[in-house]
């Protein structure tokens, strides 16, 4: 934790208040009053903007929709997050006979934990982070997946055959879309030099989302199947399974595995954001903008737009079934990610040290082979390329005169 | 055709339509607007206009209106109009067929226009003939053509009085005039 | 290579998300694969058949529109049809017009309400619904103008129609028709060449020309399958003949032509209702009928188009004021009966496919 102290002003500085109101002897606690604080604001600046998630995602979907929305309980609806806890804590908390209760309890806790968890490493701008881990990337792809795992506790432990073919469909998901989505990341590290994140930020003179179109689009579409949203929420599929593995789950258990899904939701836009979008800098290329927001205004305005982003898929797209996911992830997805990752090595081996231009010049390249990549996508499925609706002809059988 | 363009034509209707109005009401605040031909639950029923022939009661698919009439001394001609002790429409069964509209000859008994009557018990959920008595005459106007060409809008809020619901406007029939459209025509 | 597993057996109904109403199923599933199926009906059975015996002809058309709910208009044509046949009785020509147009404004609701529960099978979280309720919704409000009520409309009688359709109906019909098209044309662009939509269902739930001949599957799913059967072509009913309309007809039979044939003939009904209100004659809507009347006895067969298939009315008069028997001929019903051979093989996510492509209602399946 040293490193933290040393690079974080913020740190430094509730640090020294600490060891200023403590007595000599207890100086120790000021580390531990330090890390709580700041943990405190962390945790609950992501659980109000999960809140504040789950009520524009229900209010912008009902304008996909072009119906209303939640706006009932305070002005414009806005205290419905609060309403849906109360109803929740209010609710009968039900455990069905054949569930094992030790998983059944841990599911909706380890998967809130794990979502909480990852926030520690996302700067929300020079100075205020939790932890700036010299492997923070490498953090980010791993804790989520403690997510899946509960899922799979919960699925399995509910005694439920719906919630257990959620919970494998879980499992088979996490297995396929870790990979596209570590490999993907790959091409930004190259290009960082650094595994910390607050370096990735700093390394993007240019957003990553520019320079690694391919990185970006392969790194959505495993971060919406990973954490379970549409067209990939076949473990909650509501059609098919009712609700997946959290059928049986009832009362706060419920509310905390809702809490966990849309907390992923902004934790993933987070990281999107962080990793593509210059995180807490400002988007824009000409940099003179930076004064215009603070730091953790800038993320956090990039994280709603994110967000909006997964509720506009959301809102359009149907379901993918389980066969095909795993085909898109392994021969789609994968040969991608293998693709960016080669083409970014290649660049940054002819050019070690990019200058403004040659950054612009890996753009069009970048771009382009994203280009090649569908065109050749296209081509390759030939039987398609014919219109889909041509199956279906009218025939003509004249009116009877009458 | 190059793959993706499907889902991004898609993409691109969902987000136009992101800035449509929306086309659901607020309920309670804001209402559609009600055609006036709506059927509707609360009927309304004109005691003067009605003369207890049950009619309405035996056309009713579910047999729920309840009649029950004593010879009253106020009209001269015996059985022409009976006193209505009971007019009971266990509303709960009632499914707004509007047969029982269609099959009063005499215009007493008309659809309403409502549709909130929601009740804690199924036992509650009957029109008792003091409610029809006192109910606010606002009827619909189907199966009542008469009203209909008057342009009359029961959402208007505007009463029609039992002299106007009828089909021959003010005017009672006379005894062969009854002959004529309700023996002999039939 | 495939490592031995135990198949397990799920109850998918009769409270459940997507089984259109109160059908259940069991399935037998090989990890996702569905290894074999048994459908379980009757949760909605209400009787119908039987009441009808309780009741008289009038009174029966009230029970006819809770046959196939989304459908109410085609069934009380096709039961007034049957006692018509029955007592012989004379339809004028306006209320024959009326008749088939109301019914194909009822088929375009019908078939919004089908393609839209399909898609919500498919996952589409609602949106597609939404854009189809939206759409059925000004429908149901012509209806609400002419008969009072959206959906139980209980707007035909034998010897015509209730009500002549009030002024203002021929104006908003009007405005509907020239704004109906492009509703159409943007769910189109909505979902028909979505990736996601075609790889779903192109090529699942594959239901054979002859499968679909044999086991009497009609409507827009014997369609799909490459039959052009139609019952307003084949033996036309009303005013139906002097209609010039055309028939969609798909090549493959599986889940997406059977989508597809149904957005398709929205557009067919749109033409029909279009020829219906240039053609429409002034004239009486109503013969006289009284309300309590005694066939002859006898029985009567009619059948109509119904926007799931041929639903036909079997009627036998005693000569009594009620029917002695009446027999209903559901499309929903027997286009379930090619459902486990169409089902076996597939995954259980296609399961909700295929059956929301059949686009069955329980109503009618149960009665
Ligand atoms: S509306 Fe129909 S069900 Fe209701 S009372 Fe009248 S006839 Fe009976
Ligand atoms: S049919 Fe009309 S007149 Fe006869 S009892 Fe009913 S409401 Fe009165």
């Amino acid at each position: 934790m040293e490193s933290s102290f040393d690079k974080n002003a913020l740190f430094a500085n509730l640090n020294d208040i600490f060891l200023d109101l403590l007595p000599e002897s207890l100086s120790w606690m000021a580390y531990l009053g330090t890390g709580l604080t700041i943990i405190l604001i962390m945790v609950n600046a992501v659980l109000m903007l999960t809140a504040f998630g789950t009520y524009m995602e229900r209010r912008v979907l009902g304008r996909f929709q072009t119906r209303l929305g939640p706006n009932r309980v305070g002005p414009f609806g806005l205290l419905q997050p609060l309403a849906d806890l109360l109803k929740l804590i209010t609710k009968e908390d039900l455990r069905p006979e054949s569930a094992d209760k030790i998983t059944f309890f841990l599911a909706p806790v380890l998967m809130v934990t794990s979502m909480l968890v990852v926030v520690a490493v996302v700067p929300f701008g020079k100075d205020s982070f939790l932890a700036d881990l010299n492997i923070g990337v490498l953090y980010l792809v791993g804790i989520p997946t403690i997510a899946t795992v509960s899922m799979f506790l919960g699925g399995w432990g509910s005694g439920n055959r719906f919630a257990l073919l959620g919970a494998a469909r879980a499992v088979a998901m996490l297995i396929s879309y870790e990979v596209p989505m570590i490999v993907s990341l790959a091409g930004i590290l190259i290009l960082a030099g650094s595994m910390s994140l607050v370096d990735v930020v700093q390394a993007q003179q240019i957003p990553f989302i520019l320079l690694q179109p391919i990185a970006f689009f392969v790194f959505l579409v495993s971060a919406s199947a990973e954490m379970n949203r549409s067209p990939f929420d076949l473990m909650e599929a509501e059609s098919e399974l009712t609700a997946g593995f959290h059928t049986e789950f009832s009362g706060m258990r419920f509310g905390l595995l809702q809490l966990a899904e849309f907390g992923e939701v902004v934790v993933t836009s987070a990281i999107l954001a962080t990793l593509f979008l210059r995180g807490w800098e400002n988007p824009f290329i000409p940099a003179d903008w930076q004064q215009v927001l603070p730091p953790q205004l800038w993320l956090i305005g990039k994280m709603l737009f994110f967000m909006l982003i997964f509720t506009w898929i959301r809102a359009t797209l149907p379901r993918m079934r389980i066969d095909q996911v795993m085909a898109f992830a392994w021969k789609v997805l994968f040969p991608l990610a293998l693709i960016n990752m080669f083409v970014t090595a290649a660049l940054v081996v002819a050019w070690p040290d990019p200058t403004y231009t040659q950054l612009w010049i890996m753009v069009g390249v970048n771009w382009a082979v994203a280009i090649g990549c569908l065109t050749g996508y296209t081509l390759s499925r030939g039987r398609h390329r014919q219109k889909p609706t041509e199956s279906v002809r009218l025939v003509q059988i004249p009116a009877e005169v009458n | 055709m190059p793959f993706g363009l499907g889902i991004a034509k898609g993409m691109m209707v969902t987000l136009r339509n992101l800035a449509r109005k929306p086309v659901t009401v607020q309920y309670p605040e804001q209402r559609v607007t009600q055609n006036p031909r709506f059927r509707g639950e609360d009927f309304v029923w004109y005691e003067e206009r009605c003369t207890g022939c049950a009619s309405c009661a035996k056309y009713c698919p579910q047999g729920i209106i309840k009649i029950v009439t004593s010879p009253s001394g106020e009209q001269t001609q015996e059985g022409e109009k009976y006193k209505l002790e009971t007019f009971d429409i266990e509303i709960a069964r009632c499914m707004f067929c509007g047969l029982c509209v269609e099959a009063c000859p005499y215009d007493a008994l008309h659809m309403g226009t409502g549709f909130e009557r929601a009740m804690p018990r199924k036992s509650d959920l009957v029109i008792t003939v003091d409610e029809l008595r006192a109910s606010a005459k606002r009827p619909s106007t189907w199966f009542r053509p008469q009203l209909q060409d008057r342009g009359y809008d029961p959402a208007s809020g505007e009463e029609v009085s039992w002299q106007d619901a009828g089909r021959e406007a003010t005017v009672a029939p006379t005894y062969d005039d009854m002959l004529k459209r309700w023996v002999e025509k039939r | 290579m495939a490592l031995p597993s135990e198949s397990i057996t799920i109850n998918l109904g009769p409270q459940h998300p997507s089984t259109h109403g109160v059908f259940r199923i069991r399935v037998t599933l090989d990890g996702e694969v569905i290894q074999d199926i048994e459908p379980i009906f009757g949760y909605l059975h209400r009787g119908t058949e039987k009441l009808a015996e309780e009741r008289t002809y009038t009174q029966i058309v009230t029970l006819t529109d809770r046959l196939d709910y989304t459908s109410s208009m085609i069934n009380n044509q096709a039961y007034v049809m049957a006692t018509e046949k029955l007592a012989g009785l004379e339809v004028p020509e306006r209320a024959q017009y009326l008749r088939v147009l109301t019914a194909e404004l009822q088929r375009v609701a019908s078939h919004l309400m089908g393609i839209g529960f399909f898609l919500q099978d498919l996952g589409a979280m609602g949106t597609p619904l939404m854009y189809c309720f939206r759409e059925r919704e000004r429908i149901l409000d012509l209806f609400e103008m002419i008969c009072g009520a959206r959906v139980t409309v209980s707007y035909m009688r034998p010897g015509g129609v209730t009500q002549e359709p009030p002024p203002e109906f021929w104006p908003a019909l009007k405005e509907l028709l020239s704004e109906f098209p492009h509703y159409i044309d943007e769910l189109e662009r909505l979902i028909l060449e979505n990736e996601i939509v075609v790889a779903r269902t192109k090529g699942v739930g594959l239901l054979p020309r002859e499968l679909a001949i044999d086991s009497s599957i009609s409507g827009p799913n014997l369609r799909a399958s490459g039959v052009a059967w139609d019952l307003r072509k084949a033996d036309p009913y009303d005013v139906y003949g002097r209609m010039d309309f055309d028939i969609p007809v798909g090549s493959n039979g599986d889940s997406y032509d059977r989508f597809l044939v149904r957005v398709m003939e929205i557009h067919q009904s749109l033409r029909i209702v279009e020829q219906c209100v240039q053609q429409i004659p002034d004239g009486p809507i109503r013969s006289e009928v009284p309300y309590f009347f005694r066939p002859p006895p006898g029985d009567a067969y009619a059948h109509v188009e119904a926007s799931k298939g041929e639903l036909g009315f079997y009627l036998v008069s005693d000569g009594g004021i009620a029917p002695y028997r009446c027999k209903i001929r559901a499309p929903s019903f027997i286009n379930l009966t090619a459902l486990t051979e169409m089902l076996l093989g597939w995954k259980v996510a296609d399961l909700m496919v295929i059956f929301g492509s059949l686009d069955v209602n329980m109503g009618e399946v149960d009665r």
